[in-house]
């Protein structure tokens, strides 16, 4: 298991476990990041944060710190 | 004059951005008004629909991704559909992205009886290569499925159809979510116990649901509608309780609880749109990927970025010279005339010239000079949104704001306080985290706005050349403002 952050752009992965509570994790399930969703990594900034990500085919940015708590294999 | 009481309510639900409010606007025109929702800084719009054979009052709620509510917004969207009860919502669904609308369509379902989902966006879809089967849609949900299109003005009258159509219908059963064997378990267990009182129409299985998930909120609204006799009953606490502490011992504790909820909707949304959405080019389209990256890669963010803003203020500064000089030369002119005119019909001196080289002139000034930028930036500013660039430059700068622990969005309030600062601030609402809110609120006047851009033109009195003193002052209000957000980070206290 790895964090989100840690995808490469253009990779998939199948989340696992969404290590955030409260509000954060609220959002991130109701825009459709939940267990066994896919989550495919589109494109980075130029600084490397935040990373784009298609989640339930929306595109969504995510920081990394936020990134890292979301478990995916 | 229409007799509002009477008028069958519609609520228009859905999550944020989907064009909601395009579609009210369309079918209410100008017969509607916008009010603060009571006890709360939310707006919600009504109106009346001027293209339906009988008048329908429609109510605008906030845009919501579920009705298990953690915001202002949500818990209006949410209050308004469980305990004012619309006589029938409308879903308006993004057809971009199904699924996850579709989890706001099952919830809005599980609660009311009439529900029509409008999937909207549809042209945008056909730009992506998605196509959605509306009519499977309507056979797997068992409710009307309208498409629409924001530029289709016949498809907005198959919704007003929809509408008038589900008026005359008396619905009988809500939709049934089924959830896991536990929970299904302790739901039975509940409703047994809430079959003894009225409920006020509310769905009983629904209710059951909502107690043992026990969201602060909304046991506060609940109390309110249905009274402590029902919430605050001791055998129906006790039940509550009891079951809450079985489900613990099967290891669903509240969170997980809350998190089966949601893959349980999920689910099923995704089982729903299976096979009735068709994407012939991919989740994302390729082309629009290619975009993405040139516009947010390392060597080519920011300069384009820099590029475009560059363009935007050079466009109103100089745009704006031609105009302003001849709205000039007619006020003075305008100005000599009404001058004349006082004159010749003997208004005394005082007031001729308070009013002419008072009033006239100084209102003549600020006209010429304001509303030409303004004329120009806004619409500039509008189609670098309507192209969908701006949440780009949101998403390059969010990491050198979230070093000033602001947010990237916050550069797009300052690119709107550039044309006025009113407005920018205005926009500051589109930050989520109040404490970024209120950094973005405070330090939106370190930008000069349309009519303070002649300001660095003040070093002139040091005779320097002007394009220097634009770039000397600009960067020194970054300074200003990179200082005060620095400041701001280290005296406010970690937890706000």
């Amino acid at each position: 298991m790895k964090g989100l952050n840690e995808i490469k752009v253009g990779e998939s992965a199948t989340v696992k476990s969404i290590d955030i509570s409260g509000p954060m994790r609220r959002r991130l399930l109701d825009i459709g990041l939940i267990e066994e969703s896919r989550v495919e990594c589109l494109f980075k900034g130029p600084s490397g944060n935040p990373v784009a990500y298609l989640i339930c085919g929306a595109v969504i940015a995510l920081r990394n710190s936020d990134a890292v708590r979301v478990r995916v294999i | 004059m229409q007799n509002l009481s009477d008028m069958p309510v519609v609520a228009l639900a859905g999550n944020p951005n989907v064009g909601k409010s395009t579609i009210f606007n369309a079918l209410t025109g100008m017969n509607q008004h916008t009010g603060n929702w009571p006890g709360k800084t939310v707006q919600v719009a009504q109106g009346v629909c001027d293209r339906s054979h009988t008048p329908i009052k429609i109510v605008d709620i906030p845009g919501t991704y579920s009705l298990l509510a953690h915001s202002s917004e949500e818990e209006v969207a949410r209050d308004f559909l469980c305990f004012s009860k619309p006589y029938a919502v409308v879903v308006v669904c993004d057809a971009t992205c199904l699924e996850r609308n579709m989890n706001l369509v099952l919830q809005i379902m599980e609660v009311h009886k009439n529900v029509i989902v409008c999937v909207n966006l549809l042209d945008e879809a056909k730009r992506k290569g998605i196509s959605v089967n509306l009519k499977l849609l309507e056979k797997r949900l068992g409710v009307r499925v309208v498409g629409t299109s924001a530029h289709n003005k016949k498809t907005l009258n198959r919704l007003v159809c929809a509408i008038e159509e589900s008026l005359g219908q008396e619905k009988e059963h809500s939709y049934i979510m089924e959830y896991d064997a536990q929970i299904e378990t302790s739901i039975k267990a509940v409703e047994k116990e809430l079959s003894r009182f009225d409920l006020k129409g509310l769905n009983r299985r629904w209710l059951a649901m909502r107690l043992l998930e026990s969201d602060p909120s909304l046991n506060h609204s609940l109390l309110e509608y249905l009274g402590s006799n029902v919430i605050n009953n001791p055998s129906v606490f006790s039940v509550c309780d009891s079951e809450r502490k079985r489900l613990i011992s099967n290891h669903i504790t509240d969170e997980t609880f809350k998190d089966m909820t949601v893959s349980a909707f999920f689910g099923e949304a995704n089982r729903i749109c299976a096979s009735a959405v068709e994407y012939k080019k991919g989740r994302y389209s390729a082309s629009d990927l290619r975009m993405d990256r040139f516009f947010t890669g390392r060597k080519t963010g920011y300069p384009i970025m820099l590029l475009l803003l560059l363009i935007v203020l050079w466009i109103t500064v100089f745009g704006a010279n031609y105009p302003s000089g001849l709205l000039s030369s007619f006020f003075a002119f305008a100005e000599v005339q009404i001058d004349n005119f006082l004159m010749s019909i003997c208004v005394p001196d005082a007031i001729r010239i308070a009013f002419t080289q008072g009033i006239f002139r100084v209102t003549g000034w600020v006209v010429s000079v304001m509303l030409p930028p303004m004329a120009i930036f806004f619409p500039l500013f509008t189609l670098l949104e309507d192209s969908g660039y701006l949440p780009r430059i949101a998403f390059c700068l969010d990491n050198t704001f979230r070093k000033c622990n602001a947010c990237g969005k916050q550069a797009l309030t300052m690119c709107m306080g550039f044309g006025c600062n009113a407005v920018g601030v205005t926009g500051c609402r589109i930050i989520d985290s109040p404490r970024e809110k209120l950094l973005a609120t405070l330090t939106n006047s370190f930008v000069p706005c349309n009519g303070r851009l002649p300001q660095p033109f003040i070093w002139k009195i040091f005779s320097l050349r002007a394009e220097a003193l634009f770039l000397f002052h600009c960067f020194a209000y970054l300074v200003l403002l990179i200082s005060f957000l620095r400041f701001a980070q280290e005296k406010t206290p970690q937890s706000f």
